[in-house]
């Protein structure tokens, strides 16, 4: 029973893995950024909604549109102001600028908040510790619940932004070619710049969850950023439901891992990345001559 | 006035200048082929009028108006629409995204997806199809009709041939004459020299960048243009042109 209780958690727990990949897998599907930020701007949301909620006494819910509206302009503004010029100088570039994005955030961070970690926990009342029991052995925290609820409804509204909507269609057509976008009338700038406010916004909401379930500090970006980056790798890049799907594998390989030994969460994580890399890595080079055989034979 | 009027562009690869200073108008409804060879600067001249490639010097009017520093998806609202050389869909998305995608303009005007599958009949089974599936002609018509979807003034054609099969080539062009014959303004790049004098209704021919002869196809010779193309006798050339 341990165990079906170890990996029920750790399907939760994949949920908000999956919240927080889920813009990072966005950014780099439609711009080929990898946002080393993606973390850093998680925390810096969860911040704001504290300084809201905590200091300026603001109710949990008007708080985060609030922060979610100014997170989405951050989005577009750094996309327009960073993202673009560091793009148009090579793959390496955007990855340089992101990290130093998030070197002054955290710092920013610091210099203002000092180095106390921090929790939303408080504002959230009794839904911080809240459980529903499903059997006598197995309990499910009513935020986790939320939390993946939350996750899936995202990923399902974003997929179906991304199959139905004209603007979806905008920004496939713009991640597969940007230049022939324009000459079908996409305006690609406005696109990357929507797409980078959608990817915050989505960041900005993992970790005002991040802020609920546990608590917060300056430097927490990366750590979490780290988790978001093999949910995304374990469950494919390019595909929202992949990334559910690797959020929660790496939930559950983590609680598995725990149950198994004190020190197992992260080593178990992990290594599920790494075997799923690797794996990914052999098969794709497979695929690969797989590929090129046919080719040679196909008239 | 001409709906297209370009006036001294110049258009560089770096240190190739690929255009020397062209001039040229096409006028509404009519069907100019640019001719030449390979290198002579055709692409490039269609991808400056579309946007995709920023001129070095020179100017493009539309109607009069100046679009030279327009972006490419600001010329497609204007009604410049431009089909490139290798089709370039959107592989992963299916033919009727492609053509829907190129809605993203907002021009108004007569074109819808049925429309398109009218002028295009063999797309109508393939419309759930992904792009990245087709044949080459299929794919031809795909790209032909997406940019029919943002309902442009002025259509520009590059190698719409290139690569077919000759049946595939043969539909492709019955299409494009129904739509010449309802008015549509074509400016198009074909290598079949034939097939262009046969289509436009002028024919320039490019040589190294310029424009080298220019005139009615109907008074045009193969001779001439062969001359033009190759820059054979360049003085018999300019003689025809002036």
């Amino acid at each position: 029973m341990i165990w079906v209780n170890q990996i029920l958690q750790g399907v939760l727990l994949g949920g908000y893995y999956a919240l927080l990949a889920c813009g990072l897998s966005l950014m780099f599907g439609v711009m080929r950024i990898i946002n080393l930020a993606h973390g850093d701007l998680a925390v810096l949301a969860a911040f704001l909604v504290w300084l809201l909620v905590a200091q300026g006494g603001m109710p949990l819910l008007p708080a985060l549109f609030v922060v979610l509206a100014a997170m989405a302009v951050l989005g577009a503004v750094m996309q327009r102001t960073m993202l673009e010029r560091s793009l148009r100088s090579g793959i390496l570039v955007p990855l340089l600028s992101t990290f130093g994005l998030s070197i002054v955030i955290e710092n920013l961070l610091f210099a203002q908040f000092g180095a106390d970690t921090r929790s939303l926990a408080p504002a959230i009342d009794t839904l911080a510790y809240d459980s529903w029991s499903l059997t006598n052995d197995i309990y499910v925290g009513q935020l986790s619940v939320l939390i993946f609820v939350v996750a899936v409804a995202l990923l399902t509204g974003l997929q179906l932004l991304l199959s139905r909507t004209a603007l979806g269609r905008a920004l496939r057509a713009t991640a597969e070619n940007p230049d022939i976008a324009e000459l079908v009338g996409i305006n690609s700038r406005a696109v990357y710049a929507i797409a980078a406010a959608i990817a915050v916004v989505t960041a900005a909401i993992g970790g005002t969850f991040l802020a609920m379930r546990a608590t917060f500090a300056p430097y927490a970006g990366p750590s979490q950023l780290i988790f978001a980056f093999e949910a995304v790798v374990i469950g494919g890049l390019n595909s929202l439901w992949g990334t559910l799907i690797g959020g929660i594998v790496l939930g559950v390989a983590q609680n598995i891992g725990a149950q198994l030994d004190p020190h197992g969460f992260l080593i178990a994580g992990h290594t599920v990345f790494l075997l799923v890399l690797a794996a990914r890595l052999v098969l794709s080079s497979e695929l690969r001559s797989r590929l090129r055989l046919r080719r040679e034979y196909s008239p | 006035m001409s709906l297209l009027a370009v006036e001294h562009l110049e258009a560089r690869h770096g240190l190739l200048q690929a255009v020397r200073g062209v001039s040229l108008a096409v006028a509404e409804g009519e069907i100019l082929a640019l001719i030449g060879a390979n290198g002579a600067g055709k692409t490039t001249l269609l991808r400056a009028i579309a946007g995709a490639h920023r001129p070095a010097a020179g100017r493009i009017l539309l109607d009069g108006a100046d679009v030279t520093a327009l972006r490419a998806h600001r010329r497609v609202a204007q009604g410049i629409a431009l089909v490139p050389e290798g089709r370039w869909l959107f592989p992963g998305m299916t033919v009727e995204e492609n053509l829907l995608v190129a809605r993203a303009s907002r021009r108004s005007g007569p074109w819808t997806v049925e429309r398109v599958l009218d002028a295009f009949p063999n797309l109508r089974p393939r419309l759930k199809a992904y792009a990245g599936s087709l044949s080459g002609g299929e794919q031809q018509a795909t790209a032909i009709g997406r940019a029919l979807m943002t309902n442009p003034r002025l259509l520009l054609l590059d190698e719409v041939s290139l690569g077919l099969a000759p049946i595939a080539v043969e539909r492709v062009y019955q299409s494009l004459e129904r739509l010449i014959a309802e008015g549509m303004t074509v400016l198009l790049v074909e290598q079949d020299l034939g097939r262009a004098l046969r289509v436009a209704t002028r024919v320039a021919c490019m040589l190294e960048g310029r424009i080298v002869l220019e005139g009615a196809a109907a008074a045009m010779t193969r001779e001439q243009v062969t001359q033009a193309y190759f820059g054979l006798g360049r003085d018999v050339a300019r003689g025809a042109a002036s």
